[in-house]
């Protein structure tokens, strides 16, 4: 019987009616990954011993009755979380043997689900990045195309995913690293609204960007996913009571605001007819569209690029070879510190540091980093505005389908320029989803769908709505 | 252009050991970024609060000042995973 391509509920029917084994299901999908990884190099560790442990354990559950939706259910973990006893390198060589000492609060919620975790995946290194290339050990292809990216940050968990070597995975978004690889290697992705769910134990990139996600093929995988790792932490400050309950309300009535700044110059003419295709359908289906302006767009990218970075340098700087990881020799304190970093940091980290440190410097922090705080306010401002008049927004994912492997590689300002319809929504801390739509050629389109603080339920809903359409 | 100097002076700030080469690569990807902000000058601002409001619902979070009892042999963990440590410390080079 193959066991490969379940849904989450397909499976746990199979689980609960002893068609198959959770310890069946694991060796199943750990047999794909030793077949088929080598080609897409979606995983950095492949945690085999803990995954049979796990599956052993879930077995134990389920004949004593006490299986749940998530019980034996096989998943990937982007590598900026933590997984306790296994190595968790946000894609870094500053962090190449480091051995998690605890679990993210994700993870201890999903290990009482009794899930299996089946390995590590490749990301951009700490999360900087939209395309996977910036991993400091390996590059992820898309299983759609193999010379095109699989978009990042999160590309490992989205191609892991779409080459059906997991059946979800989890990755991170602060600024669409989640919803860019969903939409580029046609799968669903979901960054929930900022506080939804706990960051302790994920590796911070911009700590009031970051958001932990689930990916998957359908959208009620996602959703199962979301219910289990979301809700207050006690660990996490910033995490908040939040009890995520169904919506069924579907399609009819609903207003869904098309931002007509998002559909100017540079967006690829197949990607719009794709995601204006999709809108029609929502109408079709008895939603109705109202065209809504969101100014604050054509800001959005520079004040994430302010911000992030500034973030990142504060977050970065607990790299310095005392505490963990890559230790260079030195003749003094300060020059440990120089030469770890400068050895343990990939190009685009550095980058980033570097703005960062620069915006907040003395001299620059009003001009730069104070303004784009300003700016933030406006974005926030503009999206609840238009949430005063609908109920969700519907627009592109990104400009462009998968880019090429090294394509964008040279021009970091053109990479950053892929992030343009994604940003806003981690500035404001919105919740949006990447749902794919169509294909160009054979290259998966997503549609991006926003929602109101809080309302995953209505989003989920709409998204599971059109990819039955 | 941002002055070599300056990319020189933030590298310091950043801990970041740089190259000759890197530092002409960062002088010049700098350079093209900050100029991007620029466009942040256009922004039609009406006295917008800088200070971080989000309107998502936040109780009062922060909890008790109260050291809590951790995981038996987490401490032991963190420790192991310092580069240079003596008994249960971790060591460092002179500061002094």
């Amino acid at each position: 019987m193959d066991l490969i391509g379940f849904t989450i509920a397909q499976a746990h029917e199979g689980l609960k009616n002893k068609k198959f084994s959770s310890k069946e299901l694991a060796l199943a999908y750990l047999d794909k990954i030793k077949k088929l990884d080598k080609d897409i190099n979606s995983f950095l560790s492949v945690t085999e011993n803990l995954a049979l442990f796990q599956a052993e354990e879930a077995d134990r559950k389920i004949k004593e009755g006490r299986i749940s939706k998530l019980t034996g259910i096989p998943g990937a973990i982007k590598d900026a979380i933590m997984v306790e006893g296994e190595r968790c390198t946000a894609a870094s060589k500053i962090l190449e043997n480091y051995v998690a000492p605890y679990d993210a609060a994700v993870i201890e919620k999903l290990k009482k689900e009794g899930v299996v975790i089946l390995g590590k995946t490749n990301m951009d290194e700490f999360a900087m990045g939209s395309s996977t290339e910036n991993s400091g050990f390996k590059i992820t292809k898309n299983p759609v195309d193999l010379k095109r990216v699989p978009g990042g940050s999160s590309g490992g968990s989205a191609a892991a995913v779409a080459a059906d070597m997991a059946m979800y995975s989890l990755g991170s978004d602060t600024g669409g690293s989640v919803r860019l690889p969903a939409s580029f290697c046609g799968i669903v992705g979901l960054k929930p609204t900022y506080g939804a769910v706990s960051r302790y134990g994920l590796i911070p990139f911009g700590s009031s960007l970051d958001q932990i996600g689930p990916m998957a093929k359908t959208v009620e995988d996602c959703r199962l996913v979301f219910e289990a790792i979301s809700g207050r932490d006690e660990k996490d400050a910033t995490s908040a009571d939040y009890k995520f309950t169904e919506s069924h309300a579907g399609l009819r009535g609903l207003k869904i605001g098309v931002p007509k700044e998002y559909f100017v110059k540079g967006i690829d003419k197949d990607v719009e007819k794709i995601i204006r295709n999709a809108i029609k359908t929502a109408q079709d289906q008895g939603a109705k569209i109202i065209e809504i302006s969101l100014p604050s767009v054509e800001f959005a990218l520079a004040c994430y690029y302010i911000i992030a970075p500034a973030e990142a340098s504060a977050n970065l700087a607990r790299f310095d070879g005392i505490k963990y990881g890559l230790s260079e020799p030195g003749k003094d304190l300060l020059d440990v510190y120089f030469k770890t970093r400068g050895k343990g940091f990939g190009a685009e980290v550095k980058r980033r540091i570097m703005i960062g440190t620069y915006t907040l410097s003395s001299g620059y922090y009003d001009a730069y980093y104070k303004k784009a705080q300003a700016v933030r306010q406006f974005i926030k401002q503009d999206f609840a505005k238009a949430f005063e008049k609908v109920d969700l927004i519907f627009c592109p994912v990104s400009p462009v389908p998968a880019i090429k492997i090294g394509e964008k590689t040279a021009d970091p300002l053109s990479m950053y320029l892929m992030d343009i319809y994604t940003v806003s929504v981690n500035l404001a801390g919105l919740p949006a989803i990447s749902v794919p739509v169509g294909k160009t050629g054979n290259l998966p389109v997503g549609l991006q769908i926003i929602g109101d603080y809080f309302h995953e339920n209505k989003i989920l809903d709409a998204a599971s709505a059109l990819e039955n359409a | 252009m941002i002055l070599a100097d300056e990319v020189r002076h933030i590298a310091k700030l950043a801990r970041l050991d740089l190259s000759e080469a890197e530092l002409k690569k960062m002088q010049k990807d700098l350079s093209k970024i900050l100029d991007y902000f620029n466009l942040l000058k256009n922004v039609p601002l009406a006295g917008q609060n800088p200070i971080n409001n989000t309107k998502a619902p936040r109780g009062t979070n922060l909890r008790e000042d109260e050291a809590k009892l951790k995981r038996v042999g987490l401490a032991e963990k963190l420790i192991a995973a310092a580069p240079d440590k003596k008994d249960d410390c971790i060591k460092v080079k002179n500061i002094l």
